[in-house]
């Protein structure tokens, strides 16, 4: 436990953003707890608007009026940094907490060589000149393997491939080593092969620097390749905390084990059909009472749709859901559900 | 780079071909000339020779041929009411209304552009507000009112500056200007006030559109996520790609001070060629409608020249083929 505590990065405490508006707030990030610890890869996925991203942009202040943090803590080495004013946040930014974006054909001004925009982003953090800015931008792409960095330095964006101008990006939000790095679907964007590449180079830079690494994704075979621990957001709930491995093995919520259900493998059998997850996300608009899944749930109870689910402890995860709750749950659930995994018909009913 | 300059110059050069042709067919279309040269007293005889002294009995393409030859070598006729070569007329004009249009430019750029940043920057702070309720003023009422309204008020109401004319000129860099002398240079404020308000409410509302849309892009998201200050996220970054697609309405809109100059002439006599251009429409002087016609052809397709090369300056996208 002591040990845990001394590696402790990012703790997130019952993060709350609202959206206000004429028709009335909306909630997208709900009651969200984490943590990351440094030298961890902690993937965070969910569907399209589970509130993944807004979590990202919480934690770094990005969020864009009207939307903003309603309630929660959040807190980077034991320092709240939800609460911070405007100038202590620009310097936690880029120097503590790195983030990637999505689009790296976006992501980088185009009208400005790449050499600048690292020693630009440099000079703001640390206390160098100009030309030692210079050296370290050289070293920051050498760093995410470009070759040529010295010439590539008087490059601009448009001159470097996708994959390339990620790798620019992540030297951008690592050349004044941050602790903590936000990678919001870093690889989205990218072909298959270099997915694998940028993904690898991550885990690399992660590990040598003893870095903590929240990854934002939608893509469970990212979550599999990459991620120590896995967050599993639905409609802006944690549905479930777990290693990894095991999420992916037995996951104890019903929707992670539709997200397992849904996602394409090697070991599956030929001619085995995915399975659907039936119906979708309820809308930001019409927030449940309860269990925010119970309308697309197979195991759902009654209590599921009066009460909301607490996050409760359960072997090594952590879990939103009654079905393992020892005080509602019948015994035989749990079982069930982990059968259920790949054969979802005939179960819970 | 070179080969993107000799295709530009080209194109402009195919433009004012097509102008030049618009203006010769005002020569042949607006009556005959003979009318105006030759007395009510003149022969049968005396047209038929003077038609064809003046080449006039010519195919048109020929007569067209040596109308473009003799632009060329700024041989623009003569006009039709003091007898004087149109291109000296032209040249002792010229000098007045650039000058305008350069301190109106200059007014309207520097104006436009600062208040654009700096509404789109403090989009809800009053004093932005009202700068952009402001500035509907100037996109609304026409020049000419303006141009009155400003006479009424500085000369007339509170006589701080002359209600006409260009004032004293003085040499300044061996350029004969009024920006020399005081008297010249009081005398050139409310024109260039009245020719540059709209484009500088333009220009203003021109670039804090953009601006916005400029600070919504992902690369500003991601600026502000490396933790950069806003000052460098605002100039360095945002101001750049602001002023990137800015660029080509700003250079027609220079274009068409020099275009507009004609009204704010009229209101404040100054003597350029606008002027020029209203006194010869009065006289139906054909000469000097025609050579006006071109040199404002001209200046657009010099503007929007330059335009295209700042373009591949500012923008190293388009520089590519160079590398």
């Amino acid at each position: 436990m002591n040990s845990d505590s001394s590696d402790l990065l990012l703790d997130v405490n019952n993060l709350r953003v609202e959206i206000a508006q004429r028709q009335g707030t909306l909630t997208p990030v709900d009651d969200v707890s984490f943590k990351i610890n440094a030298g961890e890869i902690v993937g965070v996925v969910g569907e399209s608007g589970a509130g993944k991203s807004i979590t990202g942009a919480a934690i770094i202040g990005l969020l864009e009026r009207p939307a903003g943090i309603a309630g929660g803590t959040v807190s980077l080495l034991g320092q709240r940094i939800d609460n911070l004013p405007l100038k202590e946040l620009r310097k936690i930014r880029g120097s503590q907490i790195g983030t990637i974006f999505q689009d790296p054909l976006t992501s980088l001004n185009p009208l400005q060589r790449i050499g600048d925009q690292l020693a630009e982003t440099a000079l703001a953090h640390l206390p160098v000149s100009r030309s030692e800015a210079r050296d370290l931008a050289l070293a920051a792409l050498e760093d995410v393997g470009i070759p040529g960095a010295a010439q590539r330095l008087n490059a601009y964006p448009h001159e470097f491939s996708g994959g390339m101008r990620q790798r620019v990006v992540i030297a951008l939000a690592l050349i004044a080593e941050p602790s903590l790095v936000i990678a919001d679907e870093p690889t989205t964007a990218l072909d298959v092969s270099v997915q694998a590449q940028i993904l690898t180079l991550l885990k690399d830079l992660c590990l040598k620097r003893g870095m903590g690494v929240m990854l934002i994704t939608h893509d469970m075979g990212v979550i599999a390749e990459t991620t120590d621990r896995v967050v599993v957001l639905y409609a802006g709930r944690v549905a479930e905390v777990g290693p990894t491995a095991s999420v992916m093995r037995a996951p104890l919520h019903p929707y992670t084990a539709g997200l397992m259900g849904a996602t394409p493998s090697a070991t599956r059998r030929q001619g085995e059909r995915l399975q659907q997850i039936p119906g979708s996300m309820p809308s930001l608009r019409n927030a449940t009472v309860g269990c925010a899944f119970a309308a697309r749930c197979q195991h759902v109870m009654p209590q599921c749709i009066d009460v909301r689910p607490p996050l409760i402890e359960h072997e090594s995860h952590e879990v939103a859901c009654y079905l393992h709750d020892p005080t509602v749950a019948p015994d035989g659930a749990r079982h069930q559900l982990i059968s259920s995994h790949g054969n979802s018909d005939g179960v819970g009913q | 780079m070179l080969a993107y300059i000799i295709r530009r110059v080209f194109q402009g050069a195919f433009v004012l071909l097509i102008v030049g042709f618009i203006a010769f067919c005002m020569f042949r279309f607006m009556g005959d000339p003979l009318e105006s040269i030759l007395g009510q007293e003149a022969t049968a005889l005396d047209r038929i020779e003077l038609r064809e002294r003046l080449g006039l009995n010519d195919p048109i393409v020929l007569q067209y041929g040596r109308f473009v030859g003799n632009a060329v070598q700024g041989e623009f006729g003569i006009s039709y009411r003091n007898g004087v070569p149109v291109a000296e007329l032209i040249s002792q004009r010229l000098p007045a209304t650039l000058e305008l249009a350069l301190v109106s430019a200059v007014l309207a750029l520097v104006f436009g552009i600062v208040l654009g940043v700096y509404t789109a920057i403090k989009r809800e702070g009053w004093l932005a507000n009202s700068i952009m309720s402001l500035s509907l003023i100037g996109v609304s009422l026409p020049t000419f009112l303006i141009g009155i309204l400003l006479i009424w008020i500085f000369a007339v109401e509170l006589g701080w500056l002359p209600s006409f004319g260009r004032g004293d000129t003085g040499s300044l860099f061996g350029i004969q200007t009024s920006l020399a002398t005081v008297s010249g240079i009081k005398s050139i404020i409310l024109p260039a006030i009245t020719l540059g308000l709209y484009q500088m409410t333009l220009i203003m509302r021109l670039v804090r559109a953009e601006m916005l849309e400029v600070l919504r892009a992902d690369y500003i998201r991601f600026a502000r996520a490396r933790g950069l200050s806003e000052r460098a996220i605002n100039f360095s970054h945002a101001l750049k790609n602001t002023l990137l697609p800015v660029i080509t309405i700003i250079g027609l809109q220079l274009g068409q001070i020099i275009a507009f100059a004609i009204i704010t002439e009229t209101v404040f006599q100054w003597p350029g060629v606008g002027l020029l251009f209203i006194n010869a429409v009065q006289f139906v002087d054909i000469p000097v409608m025609t050579t006006y016609l071109l040199l404002v052809g001209a200046m657009f397709v010099v503007l929007n020249l330059l335009v295209d090369l700042l373009y591949a300056v500012i923008d190293p996208r388009l520089r590519v083929a160079k590398r």
